[in-house]
C-alpha cells in the first residue's frame, strides 16, 4: 500500500512538533489548523508518535471546545452564547439554526455544507445576539433574520 | 517492615510505614467512605469522599496521604460531613434509583456511602435535574456498560491502563457531559477491549456490569482450566450449574486477576453438547451404551493387544492424578512405555534442552518475580494472547521501569510496551541469540565470575560464537545490526534480566538448539539462580507441566526418572508389583507413523484432539482410520473422537478433585464444584475401571488424594506434596519432603546437572526445514487467539465464539497488494500437504513474506498445511515455519 500525499503531509505536521506528550495540544491544534478537524487516522498517528493511548487523546480532544472530530461544513456557523447574547435570545437563535439545518451543536450537516458550534463570547456584545459564519459577523439577529440567512446560504451552497 | 503508630478516631493503631491513612483505617476495620480508591490501583483522590482531618488542623484525602508517626486522624467532623454530603448528593442527584433491579445491588459503594451519610429524600428531589438518558452499550457478549450509572471514579480507566495495559477508555467531554468513553465512543465490541472483565470486577457501582449473571448459591475454590499460568478462581455454582467464575484474590499467581477465558469461558461446563454416556460405534454410527458394555469391550480389546501394538496419548488438560494413572496403566497393564501427550507438540525441546544445560526442564523462576526484573527479554512468546495474566506482570515490570526487549517476527501487542523490538525472520532464533552473545563477549559484558564458578564447556561454546558476526546475523535474521547490539547490551547490563519464551522458540526442527541458545545467553550474563532472572518457558496448557512431571512421556517415569536406568526400573517394578519394559516408547509424532506402518494398532486417547493439533493433519486422519481399535476419552465429541470405536464420557475440571501444576512448577488443588455431568466420570476413575476389568492390581483408589500419596512416594520432586498441605496454597516442586516449602527458584546454588554446573552448548545455525520458493512463496507461522484455547473444544461454546468467529489469515498489506487480495475475502492457503480456506485479514502486524493462522477452527484446519518435519532430539514438528501460497479459491 502506498502512502498518499495527504498521509505524508499529516506525518510532516506531526513530526514537526516536539516529541513529547506535553505537546499534545499543540499537535492537535497544528493538525486541526491544516485539516479543519481531527480525523480518526490523525489521532492514530499522533497516538503512535507520542506513545499515548488514542482514548486519552480522544479525552483531551473532547474536553476542549476548540477541537472538532468531524470535518467542518463549508459554512462554519458559530453562535455566541455570551451573557449579552443570551439575554438577547441567543438560545432561540441556536435552536432555530439547529432545526433549520437538522444538526446539533458540534455537528456537520449531511451534505457537508454547514457545521454548527457555540462560543463563549465573541466580544461583540453591542450588536447582540451575534453569530459568525466563516469568521464574518452577523449581529442584531432574530429568528426571522436567521432563517432567511440560512436559506440564502443553502441556495449559495447548492449553486456551487 | 517498619511500622508507625497513629491514632484514628481515638483508636491507637500500629500500621506499616508505607500505608496511607485510608489503608490503615480499612485494615483495622474503620470505614471511611470512598469511591475512587481501589486496593490494586494507585490512589488519585478525585472523589473527595475519603476526606479526613489530620492533627486537628488540615483536611486531606486519606487515600493519598501517607501515615506518619504520631499522626492523629479524625474521620468525621461537621466540616467533613458537609463536604461528603455535597459530593454524594451531586452524584446521587442524577443516579438511577432502581437499586433493586440493578446488578450492583448490595455490592454498590454508592449505596453504602448514601446509607452511611444518610440521604434526605426531599432535598434529593429538589436537586434532581432533567435527566438525559444515555444509550447502554450492550455490544460485548459478557458485560454491558451503562454510562447513566457511572460515578466517574475512574477505577475502570486506571484498571484498563495500569492492570491490563490496554487503555481502552478514558474520561471524555467536560463538566456535566463528562463520561467514560472508548476512543470515538466506539461500542465495546469494536474497541480495543480485550473483554478480560477486570474493569467489570472492579466497578464500584452498576455501570460496568456482567450480563444477567445471577448470584451463585455457593462458590468453590479451584484453578482455571485454560493456559499454563494456573490462575486461582472461585467457581460460582447455582443448583448443578456453574454460572460464574471470579479471580481468587488470595492466589499468589494471579492475585485475583483473570483474562477473558478464565473469567467468562466456563460456558462449556454445562453445555448441552457434553458427552453424557459412553458411545460405541456400530455399523459406522455411534450408539449410546452402558458403562458395563463399554468397559467390557475396551477391556477385552486391550487384553488382546500386544505391548508394542498399544499406544496411549494422555492429556495436558487433565489432572496430575489422571496423568499418573494413564502412564501407570500403559506401563503396568499394557507393558509398553509408549505414552505421550501434546507437550511433544509444544515444549518437548524445553524439557530436552534445559535438561542438558541446566539439568531441569522447567521455568527456573516464578511468575511473581517478573515485576521486579530490570530487563525482560520476551522471545517467541505472544504473551498477551497466550498467557494474558503473565502479560499483566510484564507490563507491570515495564511500568516499574524495566526494559522490555521483544523478539518476534510479528508486531505483537507486547511490542507496544517494549523499548527494543526485534522482528526476526521466523526460524532464525539461533542466529539472533548467538549474534547477541557475540556482541556481549566482544564488548566484554559477560559475567566472568559466574561463568568460572558455575558453568562448564565455555570454550567449545566460545569457539562456536565465531561464525555469528553481525553481518551474518543481519542478513539471516533481517534485524538491523544496531538493534542486535542494543538488545545485547541491555540484556547484559540491566540486571536482573529475565528471559521468557514460548512456542516461537520450540516449534522448530531446531527447537532444542533454540532452547539451548536461550540457556547460553542466560549463563553468559549470569542471569540464572537469582531472583527475577532465569530462563522461563511459558507452558501452554493448564497442566502440561504436570503431565510431563507425572511421566506421560515415553522415556521417563514420574519425576523424569529414566525408564532405561536399571535401578529406576527395579524401583517401579517393585512399587507396582509387575514386570515393566525398560525400552523407551515412541513419541507422539512417531505414534502416527507407527500406525501407518501397522506396528501400533490400538490407541487409547485421553482428552486430546490431534486431528486439529498435530502437524500435517491429513497424515493423522489417515492414521486414525487405520487403527484396529481406538478409544477416546473426552468431555466433548471432538474431531478426533469421531474416528473412535468407543467414546468414554469424562468429567470436566469442575467435576473432579485433583491437582494441576502450572508453568512455574506450582502444584495447586483442583476442587470438585459440581457432580459429573450426566453419566460422565473422572478420567482417573475410568482408566482404573478399565484396569480392574482387566483383572489388574494397583488401581484400587477411592479418591485422587490416595493417588497423590502414591505419586509422592515414587516421585522425589513431589515427595512432600499432600492434599492437606495444598489446602490453602500451592507448592512449587522440587518439594522433596513434607518439611519442604517448595522451591520458587531453581539452580540458586547448584545446577541440577550431574556435575552441578550450568553447561554452555556450542551451536550452529540451521535453516528451517521448508523455506519459501517460487511455488510456495510465503512463510506460514502459527499463533494463538486470546479468545480461544488450543483446538477450541472448550472455547467455542458461547460468548468467546462471538469475540472471534473464524480463522483469519493475517497478511501484510504489501503482500496483499502484490497478490491483489482484499481484506475480509475468503482465501485459499495451499502448502505441499494440503489446502485450507479462511478469511483474509490484511494487517501490518504480519511482516512482509509471512502469513499467520491459529489452529482453533475445525472448519479451517490449519495443521493440514503445517510440516511434520521434526526436531531430531525432541521430536517436535516444525509448526512455526512452512511454505505456502495464498490465492483466491
Amino acid at each position: 500500500m502506498t502512502q498518499s500525499t495527504e498521509e505524508f503531509m499529516l506525518d510532516d505536521i506531526i513530526r514537526g512538533c516536539p516529541h513529547s506528550r506535553d505537546y499534545l495540544i499543540s499537535i492537535l491544534q497544528a493538525v486541526q489548523d491544516r485539516y479543519g478537524y481531527l480525523s480518526r487516522e490523525s489521532i492514530y498517528r499522533i497516538s503512535d508518535y507520542l506513545d499515548l493511548p488514542e482514548s486519552k487523546i480522544y479525552g483531551v480532544a473532547t474536553f476542549y471546545n476548540q477541537f472538532r472530530l468531524k470535518p467542518p461544513g463549508k459554512f462554519q456557523i458559530h453562535v455566541c452564547r455570551g451573557t449579552a447574547c443570551h439575554v438577547k435570545g441567543s438560545a432561540g437563535i441556536l435552536d432555530t439554526i439547529g432545526r433549520e439545518l437538522g444538526i446539533e451543536v458540534g455537528g456537520t450537516s449531511k451534505d457537508g455544507l454547514f457545521s454548527l458550534d457555540t462560543v463563549a463570547c465573541l466580544g461583540a456584545c453591542s450588536i447582540a445576539p451575534v453569530i459568525t459564519i466563516n469568521g464574518k459577523f452577523y449581529g442584531r439577529l432574530d429568528n426571522k433574520k436567521v432563517q432567511s440567512l440560512v436559506k440564502k446560504l443553502k441556495r449559495q451552497g447548492d449553486g456551487t | 517492615m517498619d511500622t508507625v503508630n497513629i491514632v484514628i478516631d481515638g483508636v491507637d493503631i500500629e500500621t506499616g510505614a508505607d500505608k496511607t491513612i485510608l489503608e490503615a483505617a480499612l485494615d483495622h476495620g474503620i470505614y471511611i467512605p470512598h469511591l475512587c480508591y481501589h486496593k490494586d490501583l494507585d490512589p488519585v483522590g478525585i472523589c473527595r469522599l475519603c476526606m479526613v482531618e489530620i492533627d486537628g488542623r488540615r483536611l486531606d484525602v486519606s487515600c493519598k496521604t501517607p501515615v506518619r508517626e504520631g499522626m492523629r486522624v479524625r474521620t468525621e467532623t461537621e466540616e467533613i460531613t458537609k463536604i461528603r454530603r455535597v459530593a454524594v448528593e451531586l452524584l446521587l442527584a442524577n443516579h438511577p434509583t432502581d437499586c433493586l433491579s440493578c446488578s450492583g445491588n448490595t455490592k454498590c459503594e454508592l449505596q453504602r456511602i448514601a446509607s452511611y451519610i444518610g440521604i434526605d429524600d426531599r432535598r434529593m428531589k429538589s436537586l434532581r435535574r432533567k435527566t438525559v438518558t444515555l444509550p447502554i452499550d450492550t455490544s460485548n457478549p459478557y458485560f454491558d456498560y451503562d454510562p447513566n450509572r457511572c460515578v466517574l471514579c475512574g477505577i475502570c480507566v486506571r484498571t484498563c491502563a495500569d492492570v491490563v495495559g490496554v487503555s481502552n477508555f478514558d474520561f471524555a467531554y467536560r463538566g456535566y457531559d463528562s463520561l467514560i468513553s472508548t476512543f470515538m465512543g466506539k461500542p465495546m465490541i469494536e474497541s480495543r477491549c480485550v473483554s478480560c472483565g477486570e474493569c467489570v470486577a472492579r466497578c464500584p457501582v452498576g455501570a460496568l456490569r456482567p450480563k444477567a449473571v445471577p448470584q451463585p448459591a455457593r462458590e468453590v475454590r479451584t484453578v482455571c482450566p485454560y493456559c499454563g499460568v494456573g490462575c486461582g478462581i472461585w467457581l460460582g455454582v447455582r443448583g448443578e450449574t456453574v454460572i460464574a467464575s471470579r479471580g481468587d484474590p488470595d492466589n499468589v499467581v494471579n492475585k485475583g486477576r483473570l483474562c477473558v477465558k478464565g473469567r467468562f469461558g466456563h460456558e462449556f461446563i454445562n453445555h448441552p453438547d457434553r458427552l453424557t454416556a459412553p458411545l460405541i460405534k456400530k455399523n459406522g454410527n455411534f450408539e449410546k451404551a452402558s458403562w458395563d458394555e463399554a468397559l467390557d469391550l475396551v477391556a477385552a480389546r486391550f487384553a488382546k493387544c500386544k505391548p508394542d501394538e498399544f499406544a496411549a496419548l494422555s492429556s495436558a488438560k487433565c489432572t496430575n492424578e489422571d496423568n499418573y494413572i494413564v502412564q501407570k496403566f500403559t506401563r503396568a497393564v499394557m507393558g509398553t512405555n509408549t505414552v505421550d501427550h501434546c507437550a511433544r507438540l509444544c515444549h518437548a525441546p524445553s524439557v530436552a534442552g534445559l535438561a542438558q544445560s541446566f539439568g531441569s526442564g522447567a521455568m527456573t523462576n516464578s511468575i511473581g518475580e517478573i515485576r521486579n526484573a530490570d530487563c525482560i527479554f520476551a522471545i517467541g512468546t505472544n504473551t498477551t494472547s497466550a498467557h494474558p495474566v503473565i502479560a499483566y506482570e510484564v507490563k507491570e515490570a515495564v511500568r516499574r521501569g524495566a526494559v522490555l526487549i521483544v523478539a518476534n517476527p510479528r508486531r505483537i501487542d507486547l511490542c507496544e510496551y517494549a523499548q527494543i523490538v526485534l522482528h526476526h525472520v521466523p526460524g532464525t532464533d539461533v542466529a539472533l541469540l548467538m549474534a547477541m552473545m557475540k556482541v556481549i563477549v566482544d564488548e566484554d559484558l559477560q559475567d566472568d565470575r559466574f561463568i568460572e564458578k558455575r558453568c562448564e564447556n565455555f570454550e567449545a561454546f566460545f569457539e562456536s560464537l565465531e561464525r555469528f558476526d553481525l553481518e551474518f546475523a543481519q542478513k539471516t535474521t533481517g534485524v538491523p545490526k544496531e538493534l542486535i547490539c542494543e538488545a545485547a547490551r541491555s540484556y547484559a547490563t540491566r540486571k536482573p534480566g529475565m528471559l521468557l519464551y514460548a512456542m516461537g522458540i520450540t516449534q522448530h526442527t531446531h527447537g532444542t538448539d533454540n532452547v539451548l541458545a536461550t540457556s547460553n545467553i542466560a549463563l553468559l550474563t549470569g542471569n540464572v539462580g537469582l531472583p527475577s532472572t532465569g530462563v522461563n518457558p511459558l507452558r501452554g496448557q493448564n497442566n502440561v507441566q504436570g503431565a510431563c512431571d507425572l511421566g506421560a512421556l515415553p522415556n521417563v517415569y514420574p519425576g523424569y526418572q529414566k525408564v532405561d536406568r536399571p535401578q529406576i526400573h527395579t524401583k517401579f517394578e517393585e512399587a507396582w508389583g509387575t514386570k515393566l519394559s525398560d525400552k523407551p516408547g515412541i513419541t507422539h509424532t512417531e505414534i502416527f507413523d507407527a500406525i501407518h506402518d501397522k506396528t501400533v494398532k490400538v490407541l487409547y486417547e485421553v482428552g486430546e484432539n490431534p486431528a486439529l493439533s498435530e502437524a500435517n493433519a491429513n497424515h493423522v486422519y489417515a492414521a486414525l482410520e487405520k487403527l484396529d481399535f481406538f478409544v477416546v476419552q473426552d468431555i466433548f465429541l471432538t474431531e478426533t473422537a469421531r474416528y473412535a470405536d468407543v467414546v468414554l464420557p469424562a468429567a470436566s475440571f469442575a467435576e473432579k478433585d485433583g491437582t494441576f501444576t502450572n508453568t512455574e512448577r506450582r502444584v495447586q488443588r483442583v476442587r470438585k464444584a459440581i457432580n459429573p455431568v450426566g453419566d460422565s466420570k473422572p478420567d482417573w476413575l475410568i482408566t482404573c475401571l478399565i484396569a480392574k476389568r482387566m483383572k489388574k492390581h494397583g488401581f484400587d483408589f477411592d479418591n485422587p488424594s490416595q493417588i497423590m500419596e502414591e505419586i509422592a512416594s515414587l516421585t522425589p520432586s513431589y515427595g512432600g506434596i499432600t492434599y492437606k498441605r495444598l489446602d490453602d496454597r500451592g507448592l512449587q516442586w522440587p518439594c522433596p519432603n513434607t518439611d519442604s516449602e517448595g522451591t520458587p527458584m531453581l539452580h540458586s546454588e547448584f545446577f541440577a546437572t550431574v556435575t552441578g554446573k550450568g553447561k554452555f552448548m556450542p551451536l550452529q545455525y540451521k535453516p528451517s526445514y521448508e523455506l519459501p520458493d517460487e511455488e510456495y512463496p510465503l512463510i506460514l507461522t502459527t499463533e494463538r487467539s486470546l479468545y480461544h484455547f488450543h483446538t477450541a473444544t472448550m472455547t467455542r461454546k458461547g460468548g468467546l465464539e462471538v469475540l472471534r468467529k473464524c480463522e483469519l489469515v493475517e497478511m501484510n498489506p504489501k503482500d496483499a497488494g502484490t497478490l491483489g487480495l482484499k481484506n475480509g475475502e475468503t482465501v485459499r492457503v495451499v502448502s505441499r500437504r494440503g489446502e485450507v480456506n479462511a478469511t483474509l485479514l490484511v494487517t501490518d502486524i504480519s511482516p512482509v513474506g509471512v502469513v499467520s493462522m491459529t489452529f482453533h477452527f475445525a472448519e479451517s484446519p490449519t495443521n493440514v498445511l503445517t510440516s511434520d518435519a521434526i526436531d531430531p532430539v525432541a521430536k517436535i514438528p516444525e509448526t512455526k515455519v512452512c511454505a505456502v501460497r495464498v490465492e483466491r479459491p
